[in-house]
């Protein structure tokens, strides 16, 4: 029950078809982590800035000049229409060279793709968010988008999990969720260093500690593959449907259109049927190796 | 019974026919020898085309040979497919220079493609063409692919000499083109019978010595079609395949196969239908002026599953699963057809004669007896 095709806001990309960038300007690093950076950027032409919105979920493919191109989620709020911003660990050539760009330089972008977390399909329920280290960043926006429109919902519950307290990111937004009556944050780390006293472990560890009305809950989950498996499962085994788990994965998307062949995942392109699936619709092939 | 207009010319005729195509400013592209095989080359006349020979082929072979008759056309497929010239195995997306600081300009379009005349298309390299228009020419075309494909003409060739790893009866796309060209021949003896599909193709047709074709000609060429169809190289029962195999992903099959398969690319290659491709971004030594190229992939390779948590698909088991499941199976939920349209080229073309045909029936028909192997068992809870 993820967004169609249809119900998504345009694509921008430059001016010779799909497979062309249009250009952003580096306005702003957020430094997250010892290996993670949040860059804001706007479009350099304000028509397409105009043109642009995303849903929360969706990503971007990111052009860096001559090195080459990485889907990246998109970890703004998506009712703010002058920037964007994503939040990238830097683990290969693209991230690494968008580590290296300086404020004001460019960046080339062609998006929004994919599939959404299906908010307005879930109105009215409680709204569980398992996140594991970078996952959050494409459920940064749902946090946002559900504390913009807090009374539409039940409960909100995130649980994060991360390695260590140092590579948790976001820290400050985590730090004012935790504040507020409206939401309710727990955070798990593997490593805990002396300073650490909240709880130790794996993510789904962290439901023991939460209340969840199965009939009413809807879930969403992002993190690695070996946690998303874990926590669909666990909640399935507290009886939420499948139609109400929704995960989203990860692959090595090239061109976003379903055209490249690269990000299948069964008979599902992950880069227009997902990233965010239900569990329903990939229930037999989801954690099935080599899929 | 096929209610389309007939014609009959002499064989000769086809060179008028591929005169006056060179003449409306096409290039005419049809089957000629090259290197031991009949491949897809720009044509001048019916000199060029392989007369009086055909092909035998069989899993991982492939052999022309001389034919006691003079016929054009007396081959099925080849190595090579259509799909070379409406989806270049490497195509060149754009070109951009940086000027300075940061400003970027792109490299005029590339000009438009040739108008191709295809010359000698099958019924299942049409039903592939169908087939590849799901991909590129639908939700979000490709600018390339869907203006070569607007103004390519189709001048078809029924199959009435089925080959050896020929299953299109099967998949239900042949041997008798159905639709989608604008003209389909039957070669007889000493003529060629003329279907016209559309009102390019009845132009076509309108400069030509012709004779409009008797009852006999038509129930000829009906009877040529019907017995091709009973004679094909291969079968291949596709009634529930989707369902039973993506029931069937941990049949242990699919390693018995990876023990013989190189993983060497050749089937999606040879494939028409194949669609997917890596992108290249480059710079030159300045680095101010970048590309980008779009080249064919293939899931059989290591690289094309990487990403940043490593290879998705490992195993040769897993990739060669990948891609039967993925032409026989997710197709379907994908493009609402199957992938497969039975020309039998990856059973030619492999080198170790592996075939789509037994594969899949062996999984479909032997319900698998260990379900052990490439089961994932999660540890949930501590």
């Amino acid at each position: 029950m993820t967004t169609s095709f249809a119900e998504r806001p345009p694509v921008v990309s430059g001016a010779t078809g799909a497979m062309t960038p249009a250009w952003a300007r580096l306005v702003g690093r957020v430094p997250e982590s010892s290996n993670t950076t949040s860059y804001v950027l706007q479009f350099t032409d304000p028509q397409l800035a105009r043109r642009f919105s995303f849903l929360p979920g969706q990503f971007n493919m990111l052009y860096l000049f001559g090195v080459g191109e990485a889907a990246i989620s998109i970890s703004s709020d998506p009712s703010e229409t002058e920037t964007l911003v994503h939040t990238i660990r830097h683990v290969g050539s693209v991230t690494f060279a968008m580590n290296r760009l300086r404020v004001g330089q460019c960046v080339g972008l062609r998006g929004p793709f994919g599939s959404s977390w299906p908010l307005e399909h879930c109105r009215g329920r409680d709204i569980l968010l398992v996140a594991g280290g970078i996952g959050i960043a494409p459920l940064r926006p749902v946090i946002y988008q559900l504390l913009n429109n807090r009374d539409q919902y039940g409960r909100v519950i995130l649980l994060y999990g991360v390695r260590s307290r140092a590579d948790m990111i976001f820290e400050r937004d985590v730090q004012n969720w935790s504040a507020r009556p409206d939401i309710q944050v727990l955070v798990t780390v593997d490593y805990p260093d002396k300073s650490w006293t909240g709880p130790v472990g794996v993510v789904t560890k962290l439901l023991r500690r939460v209340r969840v009305e199965s009939q009413r809950t809807s879930v969403f989950v992002c993190g690695p593959r070996v946690m998303n498996r874990a926590t669909a499962h666990a909640f399935l085994s507290h009886y939420v449907s499948p139609e109400h788990i929704f995960v989203s994965l990860e692959r090595n998307m090239r061109c976003g259109i379903g055209q490249c062949g690269h990000c299948q995942y069964g008979p599902k392109f992950v880069c227009k049927d997902g990233p965010v699936f239900s569990y329903a619709s990939v229930q037999t092939i989801f954690g099935k190796d080599e899929v | 019974m096929h209610g389309a207009a007939m014609v009959t010319i002499r064989k000769n005729e086809l060179n008028t026919l591929i005169n006056s195509l060179r003449q409306d400013g096409y290039q005419v592209i049809g089957p000629t020898i090259r290197d031991g095989v009949i491949a897809y080359e720009p044509l001048d006349s019916i000199q060029q085309l392989p007369t009086g020979w055909t092909d035998h082929q069989d899993a991982g072979r492939y052999r022309l040979k001389r034919r006691s008759d003079g016929a054009l056309f007396g081959y099925v497929v080849g190595p090579h497919s259509w799909k070379k010239y409406l989806f270049p195995p490497r195509q060149k997306i754009f070109g951009i220079t940086r000027n300075g600081g940061d400003e970027f300009v792109y490299d005029p379009q590339p000009p438009d493609p040739p108008r191709y005349a295809f010359l000698g298309v099958r019924a299942c390299e049409l039903a592939a063409i169908d087939v590849q228009d799901r991909v590129f020419a639908r939700q979000v075309p490709d600018p390339y692919y869907a203006a070569a494909r607007r103004n390519a003409l189709f001048i078809a060739v029924n199959c009435p000499e089925p080959g050896g790893t020929c299953f299109c009866a099967s998949m239900d796309t042949g041997p008798r083109c159905k639709g989608g060209f604008d003209l389909a021949l039957t070669e007889l003896r000493t003529s060629f019978a003329i279907e016209i599909g559309s009102e390019r193709g009845r132009k076509l047709v309108e400069s030509l010595e012709r004779q409009v074709a008797d009852d006999n000609t038509r129930h000829l060429v009906d009877l040529m079609m019907q017995n091709a169809a009973g004679h094909m190289g291969r079968t291949l029962d596709t009634g529930d395949l989707p369902a039973i195999l993506m029931n069937r992903l941990e049949h242990p099959h699919w390693n018995t196969v990876a023990n013989k398969c190189m993983a060497c690319a050749n089937c999606t290659l040879v494939c028409p239908t194949c669609f997917c491709s890596n992108v290249e971004d480059k710079t030159d030594l300045t680095g101010n002026h970048a590309q980008r190229w779009r080249t064919w992939g293939s899931c059989f390779t290591l690289d094309f599953s990487y990403h940043t948590g490593g290879y998705v698909r490992s195993s040769i088991a897993g990739r060669y699963r990948q891609w039967l499941t993925h032409k026989l199976a997710g197709w379907h939920e994908q493009f609402e057809s199957s992938g497969c349209v039975g020309c039998g080229r990856c059973i030619t073309w492999c080198p170790v004669g592996i075939d789509i045909t037994a594969e899949a029936a062996t999984i479909a028909s032997e319900a698998p007896q260990d379900q052990s192997i490439n089961r994932c068992r999660v540890a949930l809870e501590d």
